[in-house]
């Protein structure tokens, strides 16, 4: 499903010198699959999701997504991609505040090629227990609420692959643990594959395969 | 890949996707609210002042051109031309001087001539003018093709040598006249209460609306006119000016060049309708200064939708960002402030219809208060069209430097904190 391969990414430091953020050798993930990788703040974690979601260009590497070299493809391509297969659970949830909760859910899935299906939208909405809350803003949410938005969203596209960005930082453990499961269960039930990233050690618990970041990114060595 | 490429092959499944832009450009909309309010009505102001400007323009140099009201030329005392055709058709202006009772059955039995109608003119009833002429003028003339003047039920023309007098549709509507009531005529073009006439005159018809200048004038007799107490008995038998039809089109050119080439006494004013176009042709540079400024006052506007978009791009950043990280691509980012703007624009220009039949309405009622001449703010025109898909355009024009500002948003550094 997910396969990563020579991938190097390096930023310019405020002071002009560059530095590497990200070297993976090897790292994938099979069809399905749910993996947690473990790592502190400031080790590069979300640039590598961002690799793999095409969000950021690769300096050298291979990322290769359900058989597409995403790495070869340019900015508009890699975009459609990540439409298409790519479901994004932000750290922040990054909900859009304009937007209802069924229409955060919407144009999670618009720019895919099935695009809006509103139908397909309240069901995954209800799906996480938000049935009666889809014309409610996200400022009438509480934060659980916005998360599970947010989680119904990056399950909109239907995709392959569902990336999450310390998805609980924001939770009260029985929320963080409830939202886990969910995010477990929703991505089982749409065999999408699951890769996370966390500093949390109880949300890590909660996965059968965790492997440390600072084990697959060279850069931390 | 260079923008306008980009902008170039966007392709049919990117315009599907991009179904999703009404919602996204709504929910902008509405999020700034105040903002897309205060926009909207500068461009509806811009909007509606372009089309008004450009509607009465065109309806005021058309209705003046071809008010005629059924005559071809003017014959009066040696002088302007334009101050003949404004004073005798328009009914503005004071006249250049008297025409001898000789002058009029001259020309009245001119074998070219096919109707002369004689007037006079000096008097007015509370500012309106009043004009001596025939009864001939109601019953003889055609003031358009297949249209004569015609009374009110329940009226008649006066006679010729009676205190009568039939009042035009405006005027009669402004002094409040009906038939049977009386009135003191007052000495001069422009009313003074001191210069009251001893005689009493009986409104004995009123005009049904001809949508010409004759609307705002009160007709007697000629006679009674002329014989006004007060006036000089001495000039009891003057006109001031003859209303001329010709026979043939050619008859205008042979009587144009007997009174004004040949003769030295008296001006025939002809074509009355080119004497007209002639002034406006001559004021053409106050029309274009007037374009000038509902132009700028329109770029000003587009300026504003342009600033007030930009201004929020900064708020806007992170949603931007958001939405690319959900797949959308920049030229979609790029189509969807361009398009807000131009929504901006759109609802701008429709409000703009409002303002325009308001200002129309004001300004007409002015001309038709002042001149008689009556503009119809309904009637078709291009700039009615043209105006409105030239602020939108105009305004999308604006969106793009707003819009450039959106494509460039950086994913990754507007997201949250790189970890």
């Amino acid at each position: 499903m997910l396969a990563v391969s020579g991938l190097e990414k390096s930023f310019v430091a405020p002071d002009g010198v560059r530095a590497t953020v990200v070297s993976v050798k090897e790292f994938s993930l099979a069809a399905g699959g749910q993996l947690a990788l473990r790592g502190e703040s400031g080790t590069g974690k979300t640039t590598f999701l961002h690799l793999i979601a095409g969000i950021l260009a690769a300096d050298a590497g291979r990322i290769e997504l359900d058989g597409v070299a995403m790495t070869a493809l340019s900015e508009p391509q890699r975009d459609r991609l990540r439409a298409g297969k790519i479901g994004y659970i932000f750290q922040a949830f990054n909900l859009l505040q304009g937007h209802t909760a069924l229409e955060n859910v919407v144009l999670g899935m618009s720019f895919g090629p099935h695009g809006a299906d509103r139908p397909h939208a309240r069901e995954l909405l209800e799906r996480v227990g938000l049935g009666h809350r889809l014309d409610h803003f996200p400022s009438q949410l509480s934060t659980g609420q916005q998360q599970r938005v947010a989680v119904a969203r990056a399950l909109a596209n239907r995709p392959k692959l569902v990336l999450a960005d310390e998805p609980t930082g924001s939770l009260d453990r029985p929320r963080a643990k409830e939202s886990l499961a969910l995010i477990r269960g929703v991505c089982r039930e749409n065999g999408a594959a699951l890769l996370l990233v966390s500093h949390d050690e109880q949300a890590l618990d909660q996965f059968e395969r965790v492997q440390n970041f600072s084990d697959i990114n060279q850069a931390l060595l | 890949m260079p923008l306008f490429f980009e902008i170039w092959t966007l392709g049919v499944w990117d315009f599907f996707s991009a179904m999703t832009l009404p919602l996204i450009i709504y929910r902008s909309l509405r999020q700034h609210a105040l903002s897309t309010l205060v926009t909207a009505g500068s461009i509806a102001l811009a909007c509606g002042l372009l089309m008004t400007v450009w509607m009465v323009k065109e309806q005021a140099q058309s209705a003046f051109t071809n008010t005629t009201t059924g005559f071809d030329a003017v014959l009066g005392a040696r002088g302007s031309k334009l101050q003949l055709v404004l004073n005798a058709i328009f009914h503005l202006e004071a006249s250049p001087g008297n025409l001898a009772e000789s002058d009029y059955e001259y020309i009245k039995h001119h074998p070219l001539v096919k109707t002369a109608i004689p007037i006079a003119v000096g008097d007015n009833l509370r500012g309106y003018r009043l004009v001596g002429t025939l009864a001939e003028l109601f019953t003889g003339v055609e003031i358009a093709p297949g249209k004569k003047f015609t009374l009110e039920p329940g009226g008649r023309l006066f006679s010729a040598d009676a205190k009568e007098a039939v009042a035009g549709s405006f005027a009669a509507q402004r002094l409040g006249l009906k038939v049977g009531d009386t009135f003191h005529p007052f000495h001069g073009l422009n009313f003074n209460p001191s210069e009251q006439h001893t005689d009493i005159y009986t409104v004995v018809g009123l005009l049904q609306p001809t949508n010409t200048p004759a609307d705002r004038v009160v007709w007697i007799p000629l006679h009674g006119l002329q014989t006004m107490n007060g006036h000089d008995p001495k000039y009891a038998t003057e006109v001031s000016a003859v209303l001329v039809q010709l026979r043939t089109p050619m008859a205008g050119f042979m009587l144009d060049l007997m009174y004004n080439k040949q003769g030295n006494r008296l001006t025939f004013a002809w074509p009355v309708a080119s004497i007209v176009a002639d002034l406006f042709s001559k004021i053409d540079w106050f029309d274009r200064v007037l374009a000038l400024v509902a132009y700028l006052v329109a770029l000003v506007a587009a300026a504003g939708v342009l600033a007030s978009i930009y201004n929020s791009m900064s708020a806007r950043r992170r949603d931007i960002a958001i939405l690319r990280a959900l797949g959308a691509r920049r030229r979609t980012i790029f189509g969807a402030v361009v398009s807000e703007a131009a929504c901006i624009g759109a609802l701008g220009a429709a409000a703009g219809f409002a303002v325009y039949f308001a200002m129309f309405t004001v300004v007409a009622g002015i001309i038709r208060a002042q001149t008689g001449v009556v503009l119809d703010g309904r009637a078709g025109g291009q700039v009615l069209w043209l105006g409105p898909a030239a602020m939108v355009a105009l305004c999308a024009l604006g969106g793009v430097v707003p819009a450039m500002k959106a494509y460039r948003t950086p994913v990754a550094e507007t997201l949250a904190p790189v970890s």
